[in-house]
């Protein structure tokens, strides 16, 4: 049993790549040593990470695989020995197999009887195979962006290949990848350990030789260290928080070899600047931390995680650069800041016909006006459905939703724009309705995300995104595929999420029904928010895709309604009743759908005697529709199911005793009446014969 | 005051900025690269100097470095702002092809112009660059020296449409940017450009080129004369596409000699497109450029970059 260890050294990985890769190398190694069959019974795979490497230990590899016997099959018996005597045949055939031709034996299976030969074949040497096999896994790894190195331009991989470690316990696997020969050197941190060799006696010895050259190679630890060292590192600071930030730790993580962190200060005055502005600057251009004092309120701290370990002086030296950084960075937004204040949002709304919204629409001011419009829609629905708002101040915020793109601060992080536009409006007293509907206008920017708190606010966000989709679908933007360059996915998306999610009384037909679409480009729109609606439910609430078609066949308009509807079918479906009754309406939809393409009519029972079963099933039904009806109309939807389902004993019956397409048209007439009257008082919730049942 | 600022962490002795572009150069030429004088004619980085976008493209080795001015018209600020720049100064480097220790050549070079890096944090983070107006991109990354980008490295992928072979590695050095940081100074005025040996009198940025800054914001914001600068935009260009047009029609000549096609002036060409890319920063400057123009504006740029590369590239292979 020996341990493997391959080490890719690289230059610098970008952060967002590392992850994955890890992951996948370990994967492809694990499959390809399963695939091969040189796996031990105690085999482990642990991978490790870091900008400048990947690397992938498998304890318990064996050491070749183990050698198999193989039977084949040659000519005929009777053409391969005549007289007991071996003809050219068999010599060819055995001399094909490596076997004497004395080791020849008669094999007889169902076509008759052949020789046959048992070949053993040795099992490869694990180095020789990993050297054959491993630099294809290698180059195969997937990278979102590649570049070419070489001369010739042989190979492309994320960075250039550096070095290679490739271990089978202490003796080097032969690899060669990118024109670079594995050995035993890998190498430590760029400044801490410098250029010499950290050379690696074992595959197990691995991670500690590195650390040995400042490089922690597992990523959990890393994570770790810089979590209780940001901890540490705040601590300095009496009361004081940092903000905890998943996706920046998982940046530094793996921008890191050997993580310390370092807290560091601004100047209190900069505290006068939003914080969103405070928290863009650290956080997305710095790959800074923000502290919180014990109010919740932003401190003039900062912390940053270095990739290096520094002495007393070294640690004055980075902070007081990054301070210096800061400093510039935030006088630059405070400049912005007060340089915009010069033309209010108000008299920014005429430049918005130089900012192009879409070359073939028109400007941003085009846009304007057409949000408008569906803005004052949506607020006549929702007022004249009781909701209290206040329309003077939507409008005003849909007005000036997009002014905020004529600011210098929003050039400069245009990542908070809308924020931006909602600060302003708020500093220029423009009130804190328009202000928090602007504020909030893109969300939600994902379907993870909140949607806006106030009904102005999801107005205006309803009302853009309706006007854009109506319109780039108007002009044959619709996404196709997996192309969606206006990301309008999205915007329904958030279409479906504001109205699941706010009490707004308004149905996608509402939303639709507000904006300009007309015609076929109206239907198309109105299939594309069908399909959003479908995806929330599959793949948002996790509802099953057979309940979700089961809702959605029934009624697809009202959003709140088909969640209601679906988390009632979810959990009576588990009901063997019910399951019955789902199996039932399939068979009924099928009859139905026979009678229609025979051309048998429907006919109604009067003065037809019915079996007792049919009428059974009749008068059941008959007294049933009326209840269920009623828990409908109250959104009772788990009792009108349960409802539905007492109808089984009298369903099976009538399938059991009824011949439903029976010879006599009358009788046939009145027994697809009677199905076809029973399908539709019980669909309304949901077409069950879309529910699979076992 | 849970932490003591050091007063002053770096020494009052950091180079000059005139100091820190020869200990670039002279780091650079010890190992082997051409030392190139600024090119005479407008660009807004240093890779469109032909230094560069030429000579990246065909087979030849290549090592060169220079400083840059680099123009940004609209990035000027009348000399008001301490961080920015009309004009500033790259030292621009490319290495054709890349050697293999180029990284661990580049953290030498920062020590040789004073930096500790057993006393900084240095990052390397990804920045993938490319230009759409000379077709050319790249990936690599932007380096962070306590928490300052100070250098951007790139692996040229393609340059004037084509694709390279050899790849080179173009390292861009800020030196505005490293001067104020060797310097710890939080204003580009404030740079030392140069220092007296004798006397120890200083010479700073601000009294060298603060005019130069405050006038050629006034010219490019308001004094720039737009239809001129239409008009020479369509001369520039006009000259540039004929000369385009000769040099395909010379290369597709089947009996043209290698010689006629040698000397045909490709050089001067690409100078035209350069004088477009310059005016095109300027009318955008003045505003006059909308949004929609904009894409067509870039899209006639490259057309010019373009074809000269490609001239460029055929000459290089003419037997």
């Amino acid at each position: 049993m020996a341990d493997f260890l391959l080490e890719i050294g690289l230059e610098e990985v970008p952060a967002r790549m590392i992850a994955g890769a890890e992951a996948e190398l370990g994967r492809r190694v694990n499959e390809l040593l399963t695939r091969e069959r040189l796996l031990g019974a105690a085999a482990k795979v642990t991978t490790y990470s870091t900008p400048r490497r990947l690397a992938v230990l498998v304890e318990d590899v064996l050491a070749s695989q183990a050698d198999i016997e193989e039977q084949l099959t040659g000519p005929s018996w009777k053409v391969s020995f005549k007289d007991d005597a071996p003809t050219a045949a068999a010599e060819a055939f055995a001399k094909k197999a490596g076997v004497p031709v004395s080791a020849l034996q008669k094999v007889t299976n169902a076509k008759g009887e052949y020789v046959g030969a048992t070949v053993k074949r040795q099992g490869r040497i694990t180095s020789e195979l990993l050297a054959s096999e491993l630099p294809k896994e290698v180059l195969g790894l997937y990278w979102a962006k590649n570049m070419y190195w070489r001369a010739g331009k042989p190979e492309r991989f994320v960075r250039p290949l550096r070095w290679l470690v490739a271990l089978l316990d202490a003796a080097v696997v032969p690899l060669e990848i990118a024109g670079i020969k594995a050995g035993n050197a890998s190498r430590g941190h760029r400044i801490l350990h410098g250029e010499s060799a950290v050379v690696i006696d074992a595959p197990k010895s691995y991670s500690e030789k590195l650390r040995g050259a400042f490089v922690a190679v597992n990523v959990t630890e890393r994570r770790e260290s810089i979590r209780k060292a940001l901890d540490a590192a705040t601590r300095t600071v009496a009361g004081a928080r940092w903000r905890e930030d998943e996706a920046l730790i998982e940046t530094v993580v793996h921008l890191t070899e050997w993580p310390t962190v370092l807290l560091g200060n601004f100047e209190p005055e900069y505290l006068a600047l939003p914080e969103e502005v405070l928290v863009t600057v650290m956080r997305d251009h710095q790959k800074y931390f923000a502290v919180e004092g014990a109010d919740k309120k932003l401190a003039p701290h900062f912390l940053t995680v270095l990739n290096t370990q520094v002495d007393a002086e070294g640690e004055a030296i980075i902070r007081h650069g990054n301070a210096r950084v800061l400093r510039a960075r935030f006088k630059d937004a405070q400049f912005f800041w007060e340089f915009d204040q010069k033309i209010p949002l108000a008299e920014r709304v005429e430049s918005l016909k130089n900012v192009t919204f879409q070359k073939e629409l028109g400007s941003y001011h085009w846009k304007t006006q057409g949000n408008l419009a569906v803005a004052k829609a949506l607020a006549a629905t929702v007022q004249a459905a009781g909701v209290v708002l206040d329309e003077a101040a939507l409008l005003k915020a849909v007005e000036l939703a997009k002014t905020d793109l004529t600011a210098e601060l929003v050039k400069e992080f245009t990542e908070l724009q809308g924020v931006i536009g909602g600060l302003y409006a708020q500093a220029q007293g423009l009130g804190e309705t328009v202000g928090k509907a602007i504020y909030s206008q893109y969300l939600p920017a994902s379907i993870e995300d909140a949607i806006p708190e106030t009904v102005e606010g999801q107005l205006l966000g309803l009302a853009d995104r309706i006007q854009t989709i109506v319109a780039m679908f108007g002009i044959g933007s619709a996404p196709t595929g997996s192309k969606d360059p206006f990301a309008l996915r999205r915007a329904a998306n958030s279409i479906v999420k504001i109205l699941a999610e706010s009490g707004l009384p308004l149905h996608l037909s509402n939303v639709l029904d507000a904006s300009a679409a007309e015609g076929a480009n109206k239907d198309q729109v109105a299939a594309f928010l069908g399909e959003r609606l479908n995806f929330y439910l599959k793949d948002v609430r996790g509802f099953a895709y057979d309940v979700v078609n089961a809702v959605l066949a029934a009624g697809a308009d009202d959003v709140r309604d088909a969640i209601a509807r679906a988390e009632a079918l979810t959990a009576a479906r588990q009901s063997d009743d019910f399951a019955a009754i789902s199996a039932a309406f399939k068979r009924i939809k099928n009859i139905l759908r026979q009678a229609e393409e025979k051309g048998f009519g429907l006919q109604a029972a009067s003065g037809i005697v019915l079996s007792p079963e049919a009428q059974q099933l009749a008068d059941a039904a008959g007294l049933l529709a009326p209840e269920v009806a009623a828990l409908r109309k109250l959104r009772f939807y788990g009792q009108a199911l349960e409802a539905i389902a007492t109808l089984r004993p009298v369903v099976d019956a009538f399938f059991d005793k009824v011949m439903v397409l029976d010879p006599d048209p009358a009788l046939r007439g009145a027994h697809l009446a009677l199905i076809d009257q029973v399908l539709r008082e019980f669909s309304g919730i949901a077409d069950f014969s879309e529910i699979v049942t076992a | 005051m849970p932490i003591s600022e050091s007063a002053t962490p770096l020494k009052p002795t950091a180079l000059t900025f005139q100091e820190l572009l020869f200990r670039l150069q002279a780091f650079w030429a010890e190992r082997g690269c051409i030392l190139q004088q600024p090119y005479d004619v407008e660009v807004g980085a240093g890779t469109m100097a032909p230094e560069t976008f030429l000579r990246v493209q065909g087979p030849k080795p290549y090592r060169v470095g220079y400083a840059q001015p680099s123009r940004r018209p609209a990035d000027g600020r009348y000399g008001e702002n301490p961080n920015r720049l009309f004009r500033h100064t790259q030292f621009q480097l490319i290495l054709k092809p890349p050697p293999v220790n180029v990284q661990e050549l580049y953290l030498k070079s920062l020590e040789a112009i004073g930096i500790d890096l057993s006393k900084h944090d240095l990052k390397f983070e990804e920045d993938n660059w490319e230009g759409p107006t000379v077709g050319a991109w790249g990936v690599g990354w932007q380096v962070m020296l306590d928490g300052l980008e100070i250098t951007q490295f790139t692996y040229f992928q393609q340059c004037g449409g084509l694709d390279l072979d050899p790849i080179c590695s173009e390292l861009t050095y800020g030196l505005e940017r490293i001067a104020g940081f060797l310097q710890d100074v939080d204003s580009i005025y404030d740079i030392v450009w140069a220092r007296d040996p004798e006397t120890g009198a200083e010479v700073t940025y601000g009294d060298v080129r603060l005019t130069e800054e405050l006038q050629y914001s006034v010219y490019n914001f308001e004094s720039a004369d737009v239809e001129k600068l239409w008009e020479h935009f369509r001369l520039y260009e006009a000259e540039a596409q004929a000369l385009l047009a000769q040099a395909n029609a010379l290369l597709a000549k089947e009996d043209a000699t290698a010689a006629e096609k040698r000397r045909f002036p490709l050089l001067s060409t690409y100078e035209l497109a350069l004088k477009c890319s310059n005016l095109f920063n300027l009318l955008d400057a003045r505003g006059a450029i909308s949004v929609t123009e904009r894409v067509g504006m870039i899209g006639r740029i490259r057309t010019l970059a373009v074809g000269a590369a490609k001239v460029y590239a055929a000459q290089q292979v003419i037997a």
